[in-house]
């Protein structure tokens, strides 16, 4: 059997930051492996660890400097990795969940996974649907928000909970080979060993250009173009207390005092 | 410009966010003096399709094909229902259920899709506004397309009310059962614990900002010395740290008591689905971009380790 986990770079904004332009300035940003792909991960190696003959590639789309983070995924379980990028790629301004979908595909269809696992979202651009496009592009069923998982192999199955609004889930079973975009809360990821961060660095780490997986640079091309970024306007009408924090307490308690009246 | 709205219902009901997309649907319709259509698909779709006939809404369509939500069944026949009516936009809400299909069916139809719009504006093109960085930014995103598709966050618009004139149009869609290969099977209740805190007057709610279990006992004495009620966002249900009845927020509860304090809680928009009716919010919380402040009525931008003792201390015996 063989597994496939979708892992994103993403990265964080600090407290305070300064947009320049169509981008957050770097020295602002923090990166981390996406949150929803922990626990993707974490289910995949899971599901290789119960299953003797299991292997868990993951797969990337990002730059050269994005290997630090895949190593985490290596660490932590993933016996190896693949990374899309080109040239190509840099000029994108927005890699929408399509063009995403078009590369992690000519990926799936080289490694020909049985099952493949993905975030339900990404943490920064938060689009939540490279998942379902990527299943619909390889033909292959799929469940979104999966929040737990009964894999039956024999019978080509997987019966999943989808983790609806309001504290309702949805039972379902999907046909493999499928699809699943995974919630947070599914598992409790683990954290890379010191023995799984040596062995990662001898994992293979393979890069892939678009010309590599047999695409030109049309397939990359999208309709969708990102025109302004900027830190909301808050309409909010916020009393902040400021000073020590006994005195910030003593203003907060002196309001609740009041509200509980 | 013909705009298609697709509603959402669940075990029987239409969701308010369907009444949402009308409204929504209806501002870019009009903006371009243009028709907007609503589409709904299985379960009771007569009933359904006579709900949806809102103010401003010129045809319903209704795909009578089994009983409840089935994403292979909805990805065929709003397929085929944009074929045939050829909207420049197709809305679908940004709900767990829209999420599943969605992305499909722009696949299907090799059309844009742009995720989570909080605003949609047209001028010869369709201009979506959504979130970044856990809403901490906004960005805009021009479609270059003469047709596309959105999902509409929750809770954006209002609902749509009043009665309209629609046609209702019973669309014939050709579903292959071939490709119907997801089965629901039933639907799961997360079990209630011994304490409901919608019941709560005061509730003190912790997020990932506590970053270890032990440190929840800080927030556990100061939720004693002011008789409330411990709630959490998603990390700290995730982590085991609380039980799932304790979450407030899309997947959670919903909450409105008088009082929610809300520490080391961002205030992502699934979190604040949980919570926004609250009478009066408290943030305490050391960015003070973090989102939560956008709907708090009083707020402390510091690490909450020096102010929760503090507080506590304020009603302590
Ligand atoms: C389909 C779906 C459903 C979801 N449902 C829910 C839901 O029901 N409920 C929910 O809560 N989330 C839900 N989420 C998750 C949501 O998107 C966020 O990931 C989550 O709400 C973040 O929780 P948080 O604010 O505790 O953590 P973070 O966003 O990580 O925020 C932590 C905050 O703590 C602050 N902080 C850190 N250290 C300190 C300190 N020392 N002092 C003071 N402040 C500090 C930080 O500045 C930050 O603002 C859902 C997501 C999806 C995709
Ligand atoms: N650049 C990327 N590289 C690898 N996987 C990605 C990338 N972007 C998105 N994904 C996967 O798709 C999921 C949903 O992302 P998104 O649709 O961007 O919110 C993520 O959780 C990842 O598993």
């Amino acid at each position: 059997m063989k597994i496939l986990v979708t892992v994103k770079e993403v990265t964080a904004v600090d407290d305070e930051f300064e947009i320049d332009g169509l981008t957050i300035d770097d020295r602002y940003v923090t990166a981390d492996l996406n949150e929803w792909d922990e626990y993707a991960l974490e289910e995949a190696v899971q599901l290789s660890e119960a299953n003797d003959d299991a292997e868990v590639v993951t797969v990337t789309i990002g730059p050269s400097d994005t290997a630090e983070t895949i190593r985490q995924a290596l660490a932590k379980g993933a016996d190896r990795a693949v990374r899309i990028w080109d040239d190509a790629l840099a000029e994108v301004g927005l890699l929408d969940p399509a063009t995403k979908a078009t590369l992690l595909a000519a990926v799936a269809r080289e490694e020909d996974p049985d099952l493949v696992l993905t975030g339900v979202q990404s943490a920064d651009d938060s689009f939540g649907a490279t998942g379902v496009a990527l299943a619909d592009k390889l033909g292959m069923e799929w469940a979104a928000v999966v929040n737990a998982l009964d894999l039956d192999t024999d019978d080509g199955t997987a019966h999943v909970h989808r983790e609806l609004e309001g504290g309702v889930e949805e039972l379902t079973d999907v046909e493999l080979p499928a699809v699943l975009t995974v919630q947070t809360g599914i598992n409790d990821p683990r954290y890379a060993s010191l023995r799984g961060i040596r062995q990662a660095q001898s994992k293979e780490l393979a890069a892939k250009s678009l010309d590599d997986l047999g695409l030109d640079v049309a397939a990359i091309e999208s309709p969708l173009e990102q025109t302004s970024l900027y830190e909301p306007e808050t309409e909010s009408e916020t009393t902040v207390y400021e000073g020590s924090a006994e005195e910030t307490a003593g203003e907060l308690a002196t309001v609740l005092r009041e509200v509980d009246q | 410009m013909t705009v298609l709205a697709v509603a959402e219902h669940r075990r029987g009901e239409l969701r308010d966010v369907s009444y949402e997309l009308v409204a929504a649907g209806r501002d870019l319709a009009t903006a371009t003096g243009g028709d907007l259509h609503v589409a709904v698909v299985s379960g009771p779709v007569s009933e359904y399709a006579e709900k949806l006939n809102r103010d401003g809404v010129d045809a319903v369509h209704t795909v009578d094909h089994g009983e409840g939500f089935n994403h292979d069944v909805s990805v065929q026949a709003v397929e085929q229902l944009v074929d045939a009516v050829d909207p420049a936009v197709l809305l679908v809400p940004h709900t767990v259920n829209g999420l599943d299909y969605a992305p499909a069916v722009a696949n299907r139809l090799d059309r844009p899709l742009v995720t989570d719009a909080v605003d949609l504006a047209y001028d010869d093109e369709l201009t979506v506004t959504r979130e970044l960085y856990g809403s901490k930014v906004e960005t805009t995103v021009d479609v270059h397309a003469e047709r596309g598709a959105v999902t509409v966050r929750p809770a954006e618009w209002p609902t749509a009310e009043g009665t309209g004139d629609a046609t209702i149009e019973p669309f014939d869609a050709t579903i292959d059962e071939s490709q119907v290969r997801s089965t629901v099977t039933g639907f799961q209740e997360v079990g209630d614990g011994d304490v409901d805190i919608t019941e709560a007057d005061v509730l003190v709610s912790v997020g990932r900002g506590i970053e270890e279990e032990e440190n929840l006992d800080l927030i556990r004495d100061l939720a004693d010395a002011l008789d409330a009620t411990l709630s959490a966002s998603r990390p700290v249900i995730d982590n085991g740290w609380l039980p799932k009845d304790r979450q407030v927020g899309q997947s959670g509860k919903v909450v409105t008591p008088d009082v929610y304090i809300a520490i080391g809680i961002s205030g992502a928009v699934q979190h604040v689905a949980g919570m926004k009716g609250t009478d009066t919010i408290v943030a305490i919380n050391n960015d003070p971009n973090a989102p939560i402040f956008d709907i708090a009525d009083y707020g402390i931008v510091d690490d909450l380790f020096d102010v929760v003792p503090a507080l506590t201390e304020e009603f302590k015996g």
